[in-house]
């Protein structure tokens, strides 16, 4: 066995992944099932070793605010909470996407709304990718489906967080959260020196040298044309996204008459069912968006012609379903399949409503 | 081959650590392996459980509704999970305080009074490694020595003087285990 595979659950690959990115900051509040990120990272303590500093604030909204300033710095900051708490941090969310601000926020999704449950849920698929705070903003979203993407995303995310100098949510939950599984961390990466900020972040407020203007971080503009300006300057860059980084898996699609669409836990339980169906003899695929935002519908859609039906399978009430009936343009049928409020089906569960769907 | 697992009982019996040791051992066979905890607030006083797969292949579904092998340790879990097990499965359970034992036909039934044992031999500290060594006699899906390393590797340091009575114990659930 290879020293480096270790058996941690999603939320400790999360906190050991940020570690290892050369992340430089983590500020949070506690809540369930997300509390091992935040004791993880106590525990590690990495303010000794690569110097990153990790803090509990007072409240959600106080610990993306902090996020917000060492973003303005040019600091690579993160934070994560549940769903009540994402919540909270959404104002601070809009304001960084306004402020055209890089981070990572990591939701590990509860039922809800409300307080709700602790239990698992996908039930913020909405507020994630559909705006969620207030203002023509997106926010890059990847679904991890397994312990190995909860470490894998962390860089991901950072990445085209600055790549694009947008904030990137992890969307994730309960199930992924708190399973454990095999993971191969990646390897330690130094954090950016000043130096390096002050040379790639060039919009950082690091301090003014003599030889430029100041760099002003804000989203606050009260001139409607500069504003709009602004507002067009965010919408080519979000479509820049949305046609650089789309990703997705597709497992056993190449034949399939049925596709099942699911993402993050859902897509490890709708793995079982394409299983269970080929089994039966009956040709179902497994397509799985990983980034939620940007949507995969270009791809989406060359399956209008090819499959019979499409189930969507989500741990909430029917979200992600709007967005691939507009992937197909409604050419196919598609219907969906969830449950509500923290509980999970299991794989025959969703087998067998596939089938009264489907295969009457 | 893949063994898909539910262990459950009360909370505090050590439910979660013994899935932890199951897949920990798996690990140390270079399987795939996944474990999924009941996490809610039943688990002080309540029920508690955990689903453990131990694979050759990458896990699909984490969350089952029907299993392999199934582990009870009180008669709650017994009620909630006996009809879980697939046919031909295993069903171990600790007889201690059940009125109403189980009465498929169509699965293995085992019976370990490791409650009984814990108590009256001093092994109240690892009862749950007694279970285990009943699960490793009737159904050896993981060797004796990666369980042993897989103990050796989650348990911090301090604790490994701990290693020879939670092998005793593993040894006494390979004697104590009986068909039903």
């Amino acid at each position: 066995m290879p020293e480096e595979i270790k058996l941690m659950k999603g939320n400790e690959a999360i906190a050991y992944a940020a570690i290892r990115y050369g992340a430089d900051g983590y500020f949070g509040y506690p809540i369930t099932p997300q509390s091992e990120i935040m004791e993880t990272l106590m525990d590690e303590m990495p303010w000794e070793t690569t110097g990153m500093v990790v803090l509990q604030a007072e409240s959600e909204v106080a610990a993306i605010n902090m996020v917000y300033g060492g973003a303005a710095c040019g600091k690579a900051v993160m934070t994560s909470s549940s769903s009540p708490g994402i919540s909270l941090k959404l104002e601070g969310i809009s304001y960084m996407a306004g402020a055209e601000l890089p981070g990572l926020i990591v939701n590990v999704m509860r039922g809800g709304p409300g307080l709700g449950t602790i239990q698992p849920s996908q039930a913020d698929y909405f507020q994630t990718v559909k705006g969620g705070g207030h203002g023509d903003y997106r926010l890059i979203t990847l679904a991890p489906a397994s312990v190995q993407e909860m470490a894998d995303h962390v860089a991901l995310a950072f990445d085209l967080s600055f790549k694009y100098r947008n904030p990137a949510m992890i969307l994730s939950d309960g199930v992924i959260g708190q399973m454990m599984e095999k993971v191969k961390l990646p390897e330690q990466r130094a954090r950016r020196t000043e130096d390096q900020v002050r040379q790639e972040q060039t919009w950082a407020t690091l301090g003014k040298p003599d030889n430029r203007k100041p760099n002003i971080i804000t989203s606050l503009e009260l001139d409607s044309s500069v504003m709009e300006k602004n507002n067009q300057r965010f919408q080519a860059k979000y479509k820049l996204i949305e046609e650089n980084e789309v990703i997705y898996e597709e497992i056993n699609c190449e034949d399939a008459e049925y596709l099942i669409v699911a993402f993050g836990s859902a897509a490890r339980i709708s793995q079982k069912v394409v299983d269970l169906a080929r089994a039966e003899g009956i040709k179902v695929g497994l397509f799985r968006p990983v980034t939620l935002w940007p949507f995969p519908s270009k791809r989406l859609n060359t399956y209008k012609d090819k499959v019979k039906g499409i189930l969507t399978m989500e741990l909430n009430a029917g979200q992600m379903i709007e967005d691939v009936k507009l992937a197909v343009e409604c050419n196919v049928p598609v219907e969906h399949y969830g449950r509500l409020g923290g509980i999970v089906p299991s794989p025959t569960e969703v087998f067998e409503a596939f089938k009264s769907t489907f295969i009457k | 081959m893949q063994h898909e697992i539910i262990i459950a009982g009360f909370g505090g019996q050590g439910v979660l650590s013994m899935g932890k040791i199951l897949a920990y051992a798996g690990l140390m066979e270079d399987k795939e392996v996944s474990w999924f905890p009941s996490y809610g607030p039943e688990q002080r006083g309540g029920t508690a459980n955990v689903t453990v797969i131990l694979s050759d292949q990458r896990v699909s579904s984490p969350v089952l509704n029907e299993f392999d092998i199934a582990i009870v340790l009180n008669q709650p879990s017994l009620d909630k999970f006996e009809n879980t097990v697939k046919p031909g499965g295993i069903l171990i359970y600790d007889g201690n305080g059940i009125n109403n034992p189980p009465k498929r036909k169509d699965i293995e039934i085992y019976q370990i009074d490791a409650m009984n044992i814990a108590s009256t031999e001093g092994m109240a500290k690892t009862f749950n490694m007694i279970v285990l060594g009943g699960l490793l006699k009737v159904s050896p899906i993981v060797k004796l020595e990666s369980v042993m390393a897989g103990l050796k590797k989650s348990l911090p340091e301090r604790h490994h003087k701990l290693l020879p009575m939670n092998e005793k114990a593993i040894i006494r659930g390979m004697e104590i285990i009986h068909k039903q």
